[in-house]
């Protein structure tokens, strides 16, 4: 007898990246105007969050309320590259002190402060979308697990910290484009992205990174740091006394949820076109945790549905009942807690899969037959 | 004291913890000697569990020593007690529920133990053989693929051994591994135990003394936080001190 494979993908999960492949890439641009196209990569950007939030939740237990925080680090170190690509001399000469961004010259600032100087270039600015997230992440993650805080305690720390990171954007005005966020971004590198083509090209880009960022997480899932996710959830004492540091794996899981947080939130920038606080506090960072639960807090896969599903549904009800909106969306976390704890990966497991198991042993004994002598091949 | 006596394998000595002025272990010392079976014993509230988390580092010492092979043990971190050879099974079997006892054996294995080495970790011949071997030991060779939350309560004592063998600890570490066991899955473990402590030190708890005077070499009766009596079993079986409050009249 041989142990179960150890293959990347078990091939029900290959067809299903390929279903959302088929969605993404091509049913969408088919269906959809550019309008509401660009409103589906926005709803993808938060799949990238809630992507995190299945390792860092799901599978390590690790419950983040303050995903909100990466993703708005991630979206505000783009959005300062394009603010300052927006404040040429030329566009801000009615300005006091022209060549820095608008918001500076209102608060008075007659300079642009030194750690806005290496946004100006974009591979720094490339490189900071990942970083500055990933470090912060790593900060919190060593004080806290270093300390063995976990649970509820992580939880409501997460969410002060989000809390914290709102009041100080907003507070630091001259710095940060206060309430209002960093608006009015035009081009990246000279390219105009308020162009219908320009947001269809950019629609593209996000889907590429997300499917790279989703192959990442099924990386990890299927290596052994994966399988010692679930073990420490389960049994985080027999872990340390398994000879592994604990707190390194966590650490490790929410920087991953970090940095996949930030590239949603540098996407998000350069589709909608600004970044703002509203993006970063506790309601949108609960959101995520939403879209996370919805999809199914086990399944990657179900996170990036979850993220679709309930920001469309977001949409749809707040044009139509904007007050009714976020009671909605507290009555169906309550359900999916209450009803369907594994969201809509659980739903489909449990009344979908067992129809189309049938037809995919089918499928692998043919190909097994097929190819018996391929060497990749899991005997047996 | 500065010298190292090379011939044991743990040196414990005044080991005191004190829970909000609780003393659980009161000034212990202890010697155990390479290829030695250490059984303690003693009644409920004795402080046995407590000694051996204070020696694989899930409770801190308030004062005291615990050398393992001349390293101190106190202040070490528990991952880092396990990779210098000390493994610990504890008193409920504590298995991954979730995962199968493949996937269990397989974190065990002492390899690829960092956050990259996990990750670049490779299920490669010789790890399957060391698990497949490891399973025949300890009689699960036919639940390879079983999740472990599907089997029965000594089925999990087992794999939780199992486990600890594949980390080769030289010290290991038992909490009453055959409670809770139905007779007959007591008699092979019995016989698991009795294999598998050759070639490596081992302190027991446990209360059957049948099973006690079988695999004992030399037993330690703790009372209250301290020893009560220390020697061969026939030594403490006839000692009265152990009669009065542990073995009865």
């Amino acid at each position: 007898m041989k142990p179960q494979s150890n293959r990347f993908m078990s091939m029900q999960e290959m067809v299903g990246f390929a279903i959302l492949a088929l969605l993404i890439f091509v049913i969408f641009p088919l269906i959809l105007d550019p309008f509401r196209l660009n409103l589906f990569g926005k709803y993808l950007t938060y799949a990238f969050v809630a992507l995190g939030l299945v390792l860092c939740w799901g599978a390590g237990g690790i419950l983040s309320l303050g995903q909100g925080v990466f993703f708005g680090l991630g979206g505000y170190c783009m959005a300062m590259f394009l603010k300052l690509e927006a404040s040429t001399p030329e566009n801000t000469k009615i300005q006091s002190t022209p060549g820095i961004p608008d918001f500076m010259d209102w608060n008075q600032l007659t300079e642009l402060p030194f750690w806005w100087q290496p946004f100006h270039s974009f591979t720094f600015t490339v490189i900071a979308v990942v970083l500055v997230p990933v470090i912060f992440a790593f900060i919190i993650g060593v004080a806290m697990f270093r300390r063995r805080v976990g649970g509820v305690y992580f939880a409501i720390i997460t969410q002060a910290i989000a809390a914290i990171m709102t009041i100080l954007i907003i507070g630091q005005q001259g710095y940060t484009g206060g309430v209002n966020g960093i608006t009015d971004l035009r081009t990246l590198m000279g390219w105009d992205i308020r162009t219908d083509e320009a947001k269809n090209i950019l629609y593209f880009v996000n889907g590429g990174l997300l499917f790279a960022c989703l192959f990442a997480a099924q990386y990890i899932r299927r290596s052994k740091l994966g399988r010692i996710l679930i073990a420490m959830r389960d049994q985080e004492d027999r872990v340390r006394f398994s000879g592994y540091d604990v707190a390194d794996f966590k650490t490790f899981v929410f920087c991953a949820g970090a940095a996949f947080a930030a590239i949603g939130g540098a996407m998000f920038t350069l589709q909608v076109g600004f970044m703002s606080p509203s993006f970063v506090g506790i309601v949108p960072s609960i959101e995520m945790v939403i879209f996370c639960a919805v999809g199914g807090r086990l399944s990657i896969l179900g996170a990036v549905y979850g993220a679709l599903v309930v920001n469309w549904a977001k949409t749809t009800f707040s044009e139509s009942f904007p007050e009714l909106w976020l009671l909605g969306l507290g009555a169906l976390f309550i359900a999916v807690v209450l009803a369907f704890p594994k969201g809509l990966a659980g739903l489909y497991d449990d009344f979908i899969a067992p129809r189309v198991k049938p037809l995919f042993d089918k499928l692998r004994s043919k190909s097994n037959s097929k190819d018996a002598d391929f060497v990749g091949a899991p005997a047996e | 004291m500065n010298y190292v006596n090379p011939n044991f394998v743990l040196m414990v000595e005044g080991l005191t913890v004190s829970f909000d002025g609780f003393k659980a272990v009161n000034d212990l010392s202890f010697y155990v000697e390479p290829n030695e079976c250490r059984v303690i014993i003693g009644p409920n509230g004795a402080g046995k569990t407590t000694v051996l988390d204070l020696i694989c580092g899930r409770t801190k010492a308030t004062e005291g020593s615990v050398k393992f092979k001349g390293q101190e043990l106190l202040k070490m971190r528990e991952d880092q007690i396990v990779h210098a050879g000390v493994g610990r099974k504890f008193q409920t079997p504590s298995v991954y529920e979730d995962l199968t006892v493949f996937e269990n054996l397989e974190i065990s294995y002492p390899k690829g133990h960092g956050v990259f080495g996990a990750l670049a970790f490779k299920r490669d011949l010789e790890v399957i053989e060391r698990i497949e071997q490891i399973t025949q030991t300890i009689f699960l060779t036919d639940a390879l693929d079983e999740k472990a939350a599907y089997l029965s309560h000594g089925q999990k004592q087992w794999l939780e051994i199992g486990m600890l063998l594949i980390q080769d600890p030289e010290l290991l570490m038992l909490d009453e591994p055959v409670a809770g066991m139905s007779v007959a899955e007591r008699k092979k473990t019995a016989e698991l135990l009795n294999r598998i402590i050759q070639d490596r030190s081992v302190i027991v708890i446990e209360h059957d003394m049948k099973f006690v005077e079988d695999i004992a070499t030399r037993v330690t009766v703790l009372h209250q936080g301290q020893i009560l009596s220390e020697g061969t079993m026939e030594h403490v079986q006839a000692d009265p001190k152990v009669v009065e409050v542990y073995l009865g009249h």
